[in-house]
């Protein structure tokens, strides 16, 4: 096996055992990036001379020392790029560290360069970036999924060990299934979102993509924890996520939501799915039917509360103190119309629009606030089915990767690739995606395990339990 | 409520927002679709959820201390600017 094929536990042995130096890893992802990436367009940036760089100095004594990690490009990272994959965001130079990237740096690991994704996360194919389009890097023509669609595939694609990505309504852990790799949204409130660029504030998380179950506990050990830049981080304590890998699932209640079984759930992946319940139940797990009776109302709620915030959070963008501004000579208020018309594509013009009608004035009621009203309903669906559950069992998307173009030209087909995962971040649990089998056409399907707040732990007990059974990780897509 | 009553060129206008005509038309019809199905809950029954419905799982107000602590210097902030001197941002005069 190549050093670019594995995990961070496998590395980080070789690199203390110095086996292996940083700089052998760094120069390995870098020629197959260099070999692959022209395929999978999974990078926006690389900088090789900073990564050696890195690789040079870096401390391998720390949890994540000489690993080279990937970073989505709306994670605001000192002295790099952040775009968004947005035309608004060219030449923005980040002035600060996001919290999770002074994590990053703080735990050894090496910055390997900044991941295509939808423009301003808002997508399910990274079909939106104003840059250029990722492939899925099992089968070339078809989407990786997104928002994150190119940390996704940078990880399937052996490119990076690892990588970050954000997650709003499933912008991690649906590219995670349709790449074939491990997708973590952590709890609402367990990592800082400070240097996130803001798409919808009460949903948006950061979490890791990963080669196995094990790298997605240790990446969440280094970024979790509170922070006094962000007031929704919470004081909860951050535990050895590690000690949780080796528990079993013997008397592990695991809840099958039945919503999440119903019609549009393709024949394979339904397949994958009992084949994965059937096995937990071989193995002790209790197996029990539940109901999260609201989930048919989790996409209406998301496109309401989603855009509502990002209208608001993306009216930072007026061509005023950074980004684009036009060309045009006019007065302040022609400035912001230009610019924002000349630096925002189609999907972010359009949710800025549905975002707006919905907070404005004789709507906000009909709209918003009814949102909110169903969301807390979708809470209670979880915070009861968690009274006699430990984890909830659902596919994490209704297909595996579809073909690039197939759903651009209707938003609401798109929007519904999500119908999986978007309740998740509504009631502000924690869910994971990991490899549960490929397609009759090879494509990879993920299974969604969903956590009580704060509970990543037993997902990861769940989850490892799994892969550790099953060979799906040790699969690679061929070029 | 008829959801197709969106205006997208008004609401365009509120949310500081060029559209040409087509981008207008086209969101004009995708988005009163999307409208037609968030319609879908009006029909829930929401009486047991309090009218200002607060996340119960998140502090309502987080304070800190009021007082001095180190952030981005003035050139730091400004050096993204599209047009700036003095470590002050340039925009066309707003009061005639």
């Amino acid at each position: 096996m190549s050093l670019y094929q594995e995990t961070i536990a496998s590395l980080r042995r070789k690199l203390t055992a110095k086996e292996i130096s940083p700089t052998e890893l760094v120069q390995s992802l870098l020629q197959r990036i260099e070999s692959v990436d022209p395929k999978v367009n999974g990078y926006l940036r690389v900088d090789s001379e900073k990564a050696l760089a890195q690789a040079k100095n870096c401390d391998l004594s720390k949890p994540l020392g000489g690993i080279p990690i990937a970073i989505k490009d709306n994670i605001n990272e000192k002295g790099e790029e952040c775009t968004c994959a947005s035309q608004i965001l060219v030449g923005y130079e980040a002035p600060y560290d996001a919290t999770v990237i002074r994590k990053l740096k703080e735990a050894g690991a090496i910055l390997l360069g900044r991941t295509n994704m939808d423009e301003f996360a808002m997508g399910s194919s990274t079909e939106h970036s104003s840059f250029k389009k990722t492939s899925n890097p099992w089968k070339l023509d078809h989407i990786p999924g997104g928002s994150s669609g190119g940390s996704a595939a940078v990880v399937a694609a052996d490119e990076a060990i690892a990588s970050l990505g954000s997650d709003t309504g499933g912008s991690i852990r649906q590219p995670a299934a349709l790449c074939g790799c491990v997708g973590l949204k952590p709890t609402y409130g367990r990592v800082s979102r400070y240097g996130l660029v803001a798409f919808a504030s009460s949903l948006d998380q950061i979490g890791p993509f990963t080669k196995t179950v094990e790298d997605s506990a240790l990446m969440l050990q280094a970024i979790a924890g509170q922070d006094h830049y962000e007031n929704t981080s919470r004081p909860v304590a951050v535990p050895d996520y590690t000690a949780s890998l080796q528990q079993p699932v013997k008397g592990l209640r695991i809840g099958i939501p039945k919503e999440y079984f119903g019609e549009g759930i393709d024949h394979d992946v339904a397949d994958a799915l009992q084949k994965s319940i059937a096995w937990y139940q071989s193995q002790g797990a209790i197996i029990k039917e539940i109901s999260l009776p609201h989930t048919h109302a989790a996409i209406a709620v998301y496109y309401i509360i989603a855009t509502a915030e990002a209208s608001a959070n993306l009216a930072r963008f007026d061509g005023v103190r950074y980004g684009h501004r036009t060309s045009t000579v006019g007065d302040p208020l022609t400035i912001y119309r230009k610019s924002r018309a000349e630096g925002f594509g189609p999907e972010v013009k359009r949710r800025i629009i549905l975002g707006t009608y919905v907070l404005s004035s004789g709507y906000a009621d009909a709209y918003y606030n009814r949102a909110q009203k169903v969301r807390q309903l979708l809470r209670r669906d979880f915070v009861t089915a968690f009274q006699e559950c430990d984890v909830l069992l659902t596919p994490t998307s209704p297909t595996p990767a579809f073909k690039a173009g197939e759903k651009m030209n209707d938003p609401l087909k798109m929007y519904l690739a999500d119908i999986c995962t978007i309740a998740v971040n509504l009631a502000e649990v924690c869910g994971i995606s990991i490899p549960c089998g490929f397609s009759s056409n090879q494509l990879p399907i993920g299974l969604q395990l969903i956590g009580p707040h704060f509970q990543e732990g037993t997902l990861f007990r769940a989850a490892h339990a799994y892969e550790q059974a099953h060979e799906w990780v040790k699969r690679h897509p061929q070029f | 409520m008829n959801s197709n009553s969106i205006d997208v060129a008004y609401v365009a206008g509120l949310a500081r927002l060029e559209l040409t005509q087509a981008e207008t038309e086209t969101f004009q019809k995708q988005i009163s679709s999307i409208l037609d199905y968030v319609e879908a809950l009006q029909r829930i029954d929401v009486s047991s959820v309090a009218d200002n419905p607060i996340d119960p799982n998140l502090p309502t107000n987080v304070l800190r201390p009021d007082e001095l602590r180190p952030s981005l210097t003035a050139q730091d902030v400004v050096r993204n600017a599209p047009k700036s001197a003095n470590n002050l941002v340039i925009m066309p005069k707003i009061v005639e």
